[in-house]
C-alpha cells in the first residue's frame, strides 16, 4: 500500500467503509463538488473501522468516514494509545434497527405483548431471557458492528430500558455488516443492530424481522462523522475549508429528493458499495439524512452524549479531563468557518437538557457522570 | 526466551500463513497456531491463550477481534499495536505491509520487534511473490494465444511459423501494440470469420 502519498497541495485521502452513509465523499467526488473547491479527492474503500483508524493513525488516510463514537475513544485513548483527533462535519443520521430471527420473532410475539411497541418487545425479549435462564439454556446472542458505535450504545440503551443487563444477560458480540444476515440465517446470532441496508434485506430474504428503527431510541446525533488527526487539520486549513464545503454541498445534493435515483445509482458502483441499487434506494427511503439542513452535526452535545454511553457501558472512567476531550474532539466551528458563518457557540455547550426516548432520566451534557449514576440506580 | 510466546496468526490465505510460521518458526517460535476461518473465535481464542495476534489488513474480522479484546472476561485483553508512539516506524511499515499485531499488554518492546519484523519481511515477501506469480500467469496466458494465432496465421497464409511470429510481431510495432493483443484480434478475426 506504499502508493498512498500524504497529502501534497490539493489531494486529499479518505478512506471510507462501504455504507450508505459515505454518500457525501462519494458525491463530492462524483458531482465535481470537490473539484469545483480545488481539491483532488482519492476515495479509498476499506473492509474494517480499525483498518481506517490504523491508516489515519499513520497518514495514509488524512481525513475518514468514521462512526461517530471512534474520533472520542481515539481520543481518550480506549484500546489503544491516545491520538488527537477531530470531527469537524458529521455524514449521516438515521438508517439503524434492531432485527430478530425468525424464531425470536415468533417467540416474542407468543409472551402475547405488543411488539410493535419497543419498549413492550424488549420487556418480552426480557422475559424469554429469564425463561431460558430458568430452564439453564445458553444466553441469547446479539451483534452490533463496532464497540464504538450507535449501533452498540443504541442497542445497549433499548435493552437497559427494559430491564435487562447488555453485560450480564445476553452475549454482545461485533460482526461485520455484510456478514449479518447469514449470521442470523445460521442461527449464530439471534438479532442484530445494524444500518442499512441489511435490516431491509434480512426482512426480504424472509431471515428476519424488523423490531424497530433505533431513531426510537435516540433520534438526534449522527451515525458518522469525518474523522481527521488534528495536525492534519492545523497545517491544512484551506484544504480542510474547501472539503467542508464541498461535503456540505454535497449532503444538500444527496438529501434533494430528486436525486435519490441517481444518488442510489452511483452508491451502488462496484468501486463504492458494490450492491444492488434498488436495495440502496429502499435503505434511502427508511428517512437516512445527510445535510445540516436535515440536522445531521456534529454538535458537542452529541459527542457528549456518546462518552455517557461510553461510561455507562463500562469502556471508560468519568473524569473532568475527559469530559473536555470529548468537547474538544467535535469542532463543529471548523465547518462554520468554512462556510463563511459566524461560529454559534464557540465553547459553550447547549443545557438544554434533552430526555432520551425510552427513558425518564433527563441527560444534561454538563454532568455526564451524574446522568450515568442516575441511570444505574 | 522467544519460545516462551504464544502467537496466534489468523489468515485466511494459507500459504501466506505458511510462510510467516516458518519464519517465526525459525527465529525459535515453536508455539504458533494458525486459523483460517474466524467462525466460534472467541472460545478458540480462549482455548489457545495467545500473547501475540497476527491478523491481515484484508481480514474484516479485526473489528470482531477488537470487541472482543475490549470486553471479553474470557480472554487475556491484547491491544492493538499502537502501545508506544515512539514506534511509529514500525507501525507504518506494517500498515505498508498488510498486517496488523495485537500485543497482550506489559509485554517489553524488545521481545515484541523481532518478531513483528519478520511479520512484515514475510508479509512483503509473499506480496513480491503474488506479484511475480501473476506476472507469469500473464505472460503464459499471452503465450498461449500468441501460438494460436500464429497456428491460424500459418494455416490460412500457407506461411512457416516465423513468418507468422513476425507478421505478428510487425503489425503490433506498426500498431504500438503489444503481440499478444493483436494476436487477439487474430483469433477474434478467424471466430467471427469462421
Amino acid at each position: 500500500m506504499s502508493t498512498f502519498k500524504s497529502s501534497s497541495s490539493d489531494i486529499i485521502q479518505a478512506g471510507f467503509i462501504p455504507l450508505i452513509d459515505c454518500a457525501p465523499l462519494v458525491i463530492a467526488k462524483e458531482k465535481g463538488f470537490a473539484k469545483q473547491e480545488g481539491i483532488n479527492l482519492k476515495l479509498n474503500r476499506e473492509v474494517s473501522w480499525a483498518n481506517i483508524r490504523d491508516r489515519l493513525n499513520v497518514g495514509q488516510f488524512d481525513v475518514a468516514h468514521m462512526l461517530a463514537g471512534m474520533p472520542i475513544a481515539a481520543n481518550l485513548g480506549i484500546g489503544q494509545i491516545k491520538t488527537h483527533q477531530i470531527a469537524p462535519i458529521a455524514l449521516g443520521r438515521g438508517g439503524n434497527a434492531v432485527t430478530v430471527s425468525k424464531p425470536l420473532y415468533s417467540a416474542l410475539n407468543e409472551t402475547g405483548r405488543n411488539i410493535q411497541d419497543a419498549l413492550a418487545a424488549g420487556q418480552a425479549l426480557r422475559k424469554i431471557l429469564e425463561d431460558r435462564r430458568d430452564k439453564g439454556q445458553d444466553p441469547l446472542t446479539f451483534a452490533m458492528v463496532f464497540p464504538f458505535s450507535n449501533h452498540n450504545y443504541q442497542l445497549c440503551h433499548w435493552l437497559a430500558a427494559s430491564g435487562i443487563d447488555p453485560a450480564n444477560d445476553l452475549r454482545l458480540i461485533v460482526i461485520p455488516p455484510p456478514f449479518m444476515v447469514q449470521s442470523l440465517e445460521a442461527g449464530q446470532i439471534d438479532g442484530f443492530c445494524v444500518g442499512e441496508p441489511w435490516n431491509s434485506l434480512a426482512a426480504k430474504q424472509k431471515v428476519g424481522e424488523v423490531l424497530f428503527p433505533t431513531a426510537k431510541v435516540w433520534p438526534r446525533g449522527p451515525e458518522k462523522v469525518l474523522g481527521m488527526q488534528r495536525d492534519w487539520a492545523e497545517t491544512n486549513s484551506a484544504p480542510l475549508s474547501a472539503l467542508l464545503r464541498a461535503l456540505d454541498l454535497a449532503a444538500t445534493w444527496s438529501d434533494d429528493g430528486k436525486n435519490r435515483l441517481e444518488l442510489s445509482r452511483i452508491l451502488a458502483r462496484k468501486d463504492y458499495l458494490g450492491v444492488d441499487s434498488n436495495q440502496i434506494l429502499a435503505a434511502l427511503q427508511t428517512g437516512m439524512k445527510f445535510s445540516r439542513g436535515n440536522g445531521v452535526e456534529a454538535r458537542q452535545e452529541d459527542a457528549l452524549w456518546l462518552y455517557a454511553q461510553m461510561v455507562r457501558w463500562g469502556q471508560i472512567s468519568p473524569s473532568t479531563e475527559a469530559w473536555s476531550i470529548t468537547c474538544e474532539t467535535y469542532r463543529p466551528d471548523l465547518l462554520s468557518t468554512a462556510l463563511g458563518e459566524h461560529p454559534k457557540n464557540t465553547g459553550g455547550i447547549n443545557r438544554n437538557l434533552i430526555t432520551p426516548p425510552l427513558s425518564d432520566i433527563p441527560f444534561d451534557p454538563q454532568d455526564v457522570e451524574g446522568y450515568v449514576l442516575a441511570c444505574q440506580r | 526466551m522467544a519460545e516462551d510466546l504464544k502467537i496466534l496468526v489468523i489468515d485466511e490465505n494459507p500459504v501466506r500463513a505458511a510462510i510467516l510460521k516458518e519464519g517465526l518458526g525459525d527465529a525459535g517460535h515453536l508455539r504458533i497456531e494458525w486459523i483460517a476461518d474466524t467462525g466460534n473465535l472467541l472460545e478458540r481464542i480462549a482455548v489457545l491463550d495467545p500473547d501475540v495476534v497476527l491478523i491481515d489488513l484484508e481480514n474484516p474480522n479485526r473489528d470482531v477481534l477488537e470487541q472482543m479484546f475490549l470486553v471479553s472476561r474470557e480472554v487475556k485483553r491484547p491491544i492493538a499495536m499502537f502501545v508506544d508512539q515512539s514506534d511509529t516506524a514500525m507501525i507504518t511499515a506494517s500498515v505498508d505491509a498488510g498486517v496488523s499485531a495485537y500485543i497482550v499488554d506489559g509485554l517489553k518492546k524488545e521481545r515484541i520487534k523481532p518478531i513483528l519484523d519478520m511479520t512484515i519481511s514475510r508479509f512483503n515477501a509473499f506480496s513480491r511473490l503474488q506479484k511475480e506469480l501473476n506476472q507469469t500467469k500473464e505472460q503464459l496466458e499471452e503465450r498461449k494465444v500468441i501460438d494460436r494465432a500464429k497456428a491460424i496465421l500459418m494455416r490460412q497464409k500457407n506461411i512457416a511459423e516465423d513468418e507468422a511470429y513476425a507478421l505478428l510481431r510487425r503489425n503490433a510495432m506498426n500498431q504500438n501494440k503489444k503481440i499478444a493483443e493483436v494476436a487477439a484480434s487474430v483469433i477474434t478475426a478467424a471466430e467471427l470469420l469462421s
